[in-house]
């Protein structure tokens, strides 16, 4: 019986998701497609930090990379949807591939500072190549055509094609997760001296996770393009890369929902405390704070602790 | 040409020795404690915006809001390594980067509600105010003084470090804790003493920074303390004479590239990073580990 319950879970949040799709307004619409977004963007993101143990501070730049292949492919190729998102998931991925090849060369703070590095270069493109990317103002006018013969014009309709991509996202990620490929990276995260010794390629595995997650991150910024019907440049500087890192760590590092939990904890706080007042920010820092020195495990790194106690009476808990 | 290349040359050691100012601490936190403090940057904000008010408070004595200006974001840096940052030394690398990052956001937040989300022009420091002329051309008198201060900071932290009996200590603990411990130096108190130190050091930084860079803005921290981290990095984590060498670096190539390709003088300096940690992670003065 136990076993099924997350799929239940699931299975109840996609009914939510399509019944807001059917009846609510404009307003939580958006809201709700920019947490999906969020969470695809953590979701791939996640495979890199939870389950390879490799800090990135440079994915926004493949996020960013999503967003002007996406827009670049719109306003000189071809409008179509889908030849965009898959233009700006390639380029992603391209960039991935290359950063990915010097990057996982290095480890722990390393890494983190090779990928900074690497994600600046791109943020500084991005700024100073007006001709291609529009500089600062970044590139405009992006529309939506039809997506398949559905038209996707109205935010209403667009919301099913998030839809579809974050569900195809979480189908995805909990394949490879579950794969064996996924626990070779929760092996190489414990002990990648032993991992290497039993025959894997550390450096290649953790190529493929970070090529993977870049993936992801070219995905959102693609749809991000289309949602907001332009690109911005800052989408690609270190202070976006820290979006997926918080998400993660909100809903718990460890676990396959918590991207998701976490962004939808993220974009509805922040609405609330912006409602309220100016300074989400210094909220934000306190919750962040609240979280690191008491509740490592996040949300639901919390609950599925709890739920395990119950299981198992004697302190067989797992690590926190 | 000449006369070109020799004001890029002083305008490169200006602004390198600007960035040491604000990196000698996070090198000296990062060599001693092992943690990448991005709310460095935040100190250094802080810093300037202190000594800023105390400037205005004082009747213009830009002096003597130097000097208290920086004390007071001890105390924060004393709260922040008290009462968070020491809970965290054990854990993994995301949860200390982040537990800093927290402070950026908060520190950020905190300076917009006491000071505004505009910027703040900055004052004249009597003295320092004017140009003098180098070859023909007027060169500003503060990034001069900028230049002087530089290496007198550097030379008084390396006979701190070098020549009395806490920097023995401090350089003890930083290449063995637990036979620093062992020997009977209390660790803990150490650590705090090293980052409230860092802490001050940044925030004088950001105090000298008050006329040199002339805008206060509440995110000026985040641009900074990116090139601290890029000066850190190509000096060896945790070395103050690479972290020295390195600001020269950076100051000459952000300043020959912004004279000669300016589109890609951003680009450069991350390339230089990337290129550094890429073929040689120690640094230029780090040891191999």
């Amino acid at each position: 019986m136990g076993r099924y319950v997350p799929y239940l879970l699931f299975g109840l949040v996609g009914l939510v998701l399509l019944g807001i799709g059917l009846f609510s307004g404009r307003f939580v619409l958006y809201l709700t497609m920019r947490v999906m977004l969020l969470s695809i963007f953590a979701l791939g993101y996640n495979l890199l930090l939870g389950r390879t143990g490799l800090l990135s501070f440079g994915h926004a730049a493949f996020f960013a990379c999503g967003s002007y292949g996406m827009s670049l492919c719109f306003l000189h190729v071809t409008p179509n949807p889908l030849v965009g998102v898959f233009a700006g998931v390639c380029l992603a991925v391209l960039a991935a591939l290359i950063i990915g090849f010097f990057c996982v060369r290095h480890t722990e703070i390393y890494f983190a500072m090779l990928t900074l590095a690497f994600g600046m270069m791109v943020f500084s493109l991005v700024w100073n190549l007006r001709s291609i990317t529009g500089g600062d103002d970044g590139l405009v006018g992006i529309g939506r055509a039809p997506c398949l013969g559905f038209p996707i014009a109205r935010d209403s309709q667009f919301y099913f094609m998030v839809l579809v991509f974050f569900a195809l996202t979480v189908w995805v990620i909990h394949r490879i997760r579950s794969s064996a490929f996924g626990l070779v990276l929760a092996g190489i995260r414990e002990n990648p001296q032993r991992a290497s010794f039993a025959g894997v390629s550390v450096r290649l595995y953790r190529l493929a996770a970070f090529v993977i997650s870049g993936a992801f991150a070219g995905l959102a910024g693609s749809l991000a393009a289309m949602l907001e019907s332009n690109t911005n440049p800052f989408s690609a500087h270190w202070t976006h890369s820290a979006e997926p890192v918080l998400v993660s760590l909100i809903g718990g590092l460890q676990t396959f929902s918590g991207p998701i939990v976490g962004s939808v904890i993220f974009v509805v706080l922040r609405e609330i405390i912006e409602r309220f007042a100016t300074n989400w920010m210094l909220w934000f820092g306190i919750l962040l704070l609240v979280i690191i020195m008491g509740f490592r495990g996040g949300a639901m790194g919390r609950i599925e602790a709890f739920f395990a106690r119950k299981a198992t009476p004697r302190g067989e808990e797992g690590r926190p | 040409m000449l006369e070109s290349l020799v004001h890029v040359c002083l305008t490169g050691l200006a602004q390198g020795m600007f960035v040491w100012l604000v990196a000698c601490g996070l090198t000296l936190i990062f060599g001693v404690l092992r943690v990448l403090n991005f709310a460095h940057g935040a100190f250094y904000m802080l810093g300037a915006y202190f000594c800023f008010s105390f400037l205005s408070w004082f009747g213009d004595n830009f002096w003597l809001g130097l000097i208290i200006g920086p004390l007071c974001v001890c105390a924060i840096g004393f709260l922040m390594e008290r009462f968070f940052l020491r809970y965290v030394y054990h854990l993994d690398l995301p949860y200390q980067l982040l537990l800093t990052f927290a402070f950026v956001l908060i520190f950020d937040d905190l300076v917009k509600m006491a000071w505004g989300a505009g910027s703040l022009g900055s004052p004249k420091v009597p003295g320092l105010s004017g140009s003098v002329p180098i070859l023909g051309r007027n060169f500003p008198t503060y990034s001069l003084f900028i230049m002087g201060a530089g290496p007198l900071v550097a030379l008084a932290l390396w006979a701190a470090l070098e020549k009395t009996w806490a920097g023995r200590i401090i350089r003890a603990a930083s290449s063995d804790r637990e036979m620093a411990s062992a020997i009977g130096v209390r660790v803990p108190a150490l650590y705090t003493g090293v980052f409230v130190f860092g802490t001050w050091l940044g925030a004088l930084g950001g105090g000298l920074a008050v006329p040199y860079v002339g805008l206060l803005t509440p995110g000026m921290g985040e641009s900074i303390i990116i090139e601290a981290f890029v000066v850190v990095v190509i000096g060896g984590l945790g070395s103050l004479k690479g972290a020295f060498l390195g600001s020269l670096v950076l100051g000459l190539l952000s300043s020959f590239g912004t004279r000669f390709i300016p589109a890609f003088d951003m680009f450069l300096t991350f390339i230089l990073m990337a290129v550094v940690l890429l073929w040689r992670p120690e640094g230029f003065f780090g040891e191999a580990s």
